[in-house]
């Protein structure tokens, strides 16, 4: 039999039903590989070896009394950055280094409330601030299929982890690519949903405009599995749309026959594309059109404006979401015997450079007499932007273009610029602006076996044509 | 624009970051690069483009006005820096 941890949801799931094995065993075998590896990928700032065992053991049960649902007995796990009840969330940051929440993330509830069993947490780029997973203050993940390149970011973690089988799917978040680019350089699947979707309550914030949550998984079919269980309105979050959620396993692998497919120009004329990245993508767009689909060529004039918009109001939201760090109810307080201090020294010390960066820049950007030029402007061309997708999703129904220029970069080749490194999400920004749905799955290797990843975008609610076509090309 | 170390350390004081004399430099540096790339967005004509501020259209979102489930007083307690008879301990906050 293959190894345990190798499965994917879909297996596990028939194999747990039939009692080839159970949760417990399934587990272990998580719990072994994260051993044998974390070391090495440093993919996990918590694992929960023990609450894991149990919850596996009571899934068996569940399992045994054919209650439960499709996640029942199977080992997940969640970027740090979403609260997990009894499980210390960090997000990556110092300043939560003994942060235990008492309740969980509506999608963590909802998984473990069916027997979900929870690995443990994982390494990100602090509250979700950046693109390689070096701006973490518990050191940088490494990207399994190269220990010298960067996994991605900011979900670094949890793509290592699925990739490298330390588990068999998880949780994260994406804000401007975070799910979407590190599944690229990790060679599984992500799904960025449409905003609205997902309910984000327990979801540390990052830009309260832009944040999803969404699943990261080794297949485009658990990618289904996993959004059917975790979508929905919650009343917890008011941004969630309502409607029943689409049954997106059963509209998997059908006809794509007919379908209208969009190459936006400006994604493949963008500086710096990698020549491998630029004909896997082809090779794809040509499977497409193989399978019956129109491939139209079509313009988002607005495209080379996205990551300066994007490097206003995330900041400028940054600035005003992590206001409630500060050493006083929770986390890590750095005692002073005056108030002003004691604020000032934890966020000092709790806070990553690139954090203070961007609550900084957002101070700057929202302060009186700066407001129109920056955050204003900003989101008038964030209109622009969106107004872009509308136009062209009237014509095709879907967008395809590489998640990321490049494959994964070297450890330390960014970190020094910061301008650099936000130029990394040029791909996956516009959607997260504009609120649509976005899927990252595998497309092929470089030469030196690097993953490369193919994006494919969508009108907003679209994840059913993405994870059809997906499940179509992979 | 370039954003002197003064400015760096008046938005510090206003976001309550207490920031070393390296860190005002590499800022005042790192921003003011930021910022400059920035004027990429003066090309764009935007008189009379509403700012997009959400995504969804969702207006006046109402639930029931019930209690929910919030009986987590003593892990709340438990995450508090400093408690003294189950309550929260700061530094005065009149002088």
């Amino acid at each position: 039999m293959e190894k345990l941890n190798e499965l994917t949801i879909k297996q596990a799931q028939d194999d747990l039903k039939k009692k080839e094995f159970s949760s417990v065993e399934l587990t272990e075998a998580c719990l072994k590989r994260i051993k044998e590896r974390n070391k090495d990928i440093n993919a996990f700032i918590t694992v929960c070896e023990e609450s894991a065992l149990e919850e596996a053991k009571k899934a068996d049960e569940m399992l045994g009394q054919g209650i439960g649902g499709p996640l029942t007995g199977i080992p997940f796990c969640a970027k740090d950055s979403i609260s997990t009840k009894n499980v210390r969330s960090t997000a990556a940051a110092k300043i939560l280094d003994n942060y235990i929440p008492p309740f969980n993330a509506t999608v963590i509830e909802k998984i473990r409330k069916q027997g979900g069993v929870l690995l443990g947490k994982n390494n990100c780029d602090t509250f979700g601030h950046g693109a390689s997973n070096e701006n973490s203050m518990y050191g940088s993940v490494r990207n399994p299929h190269d220990l010298d390149k960067v996994s991605g970011g900011s979900s670094g973690g949890t793509a290592a982890s699925v990739a490298d089988n330390m588990c068999v799917y998880g949780i994260a978040e994406d804000t401007g690519g975070s799910i979407r680019q590190p599944a690229s350089f990790c060679g599984i699947a992500g799904l960025r949903p449409s905003y609205g979707r997902n309910s984000r309550y327990g979801i540390m914030p990052m830009a309260s405009s832009l944040d999803t949550v969404g699943p990261m998984a080794k297949t485009v079919e658990d990618t289904a599995i996993i959004m059917e269980q975790i979508a929905g309105q919650d009343s917890l979050d008011a941004t969630t749309v309502s409607g029943a959620v689409p049954e997106y396993t059963k509209i998997l692998n059908k006809s794509i026959k007919g379908l209208r497919v969009g190459v936006p120009k400006e994604y493949y004329e963008a500086p710096g594309m990698d020549g491998e990245v630029l004909e896997i993508t082809k090779l794809k767009i040509k499977k497409l059109e193989e399978l019956g689909c129109e491939i139209v060529d079509v313009s988002l004039p607005h495209t080379k404006y996205a990551i300066a918009v994007y490097y206003i109001v995330v900041p400028c939201e940054v600035s005003s979401n992590l206001g409630r760090l500060d050493g006083v109810r929770y986390g890590v307080r750095v005692e002073t015997d005056n108030l002003f201090d004691l604020y000032a020294r934890s966020r000092a010390q709790g806070f990553h450079e690139e954090v203070k960066r961007r609550i900084l820049i957002g101070t700057y950007a929202l302060s009186a007499g700066y407001y129109d030029a920056y955050y204003k402007k900003a989101q008038q061309v964030r209109t622009l932007i969106r107004q872009d997708f509308d136009k062209v999703f009237k014509d095709v129904d879907v967008l395809i273009a590489p998640a990321s220029p490049f494959p994964a970069f070297t450890i330390g080749e960014k970190v020094a610029d910061p301008m650099q490194m936000y130029l990394a999400d040029v791909f996956t920004t516009p959607a997260g602006l504009a609120g649509i749905p976005g899927l990252s799955v595998p497309g092929g290797k470089t030469k030196s076996g690097l993953p490369v990843g193919i994006q494919i975008m969508g009108p907003m609610m679209g994840e059913g044509v993405l994870l059809n076509i997906g499940s179509n090309i992979c | 624009m370039a954003l002197t170390i003064e400015e760096v350390r008046k938005i510090g004081q206003l976001a309550r970051i207490e920031l070393t004399k390296k860190e005002e430099k590499r800022h005042a540096e790192t921003i003011s690069a930021v910022l400059d790339y920035m004027k990429i967005l003066n090309e764009v004509d935007t008189a009379d483009v509403e700012p997009t501020c959400q995504v969804t259209g969702l207006e006046d979102v109402w639930r029931e006005d019930v209690p929910l489930g919030c009986n987590i007083r003593t892990e709340l307690i438990k995450q508090m820096p400093e408690v003294e008879s189950n309550e929260l301990v700061v530094p005065a906050v009149f002088e």
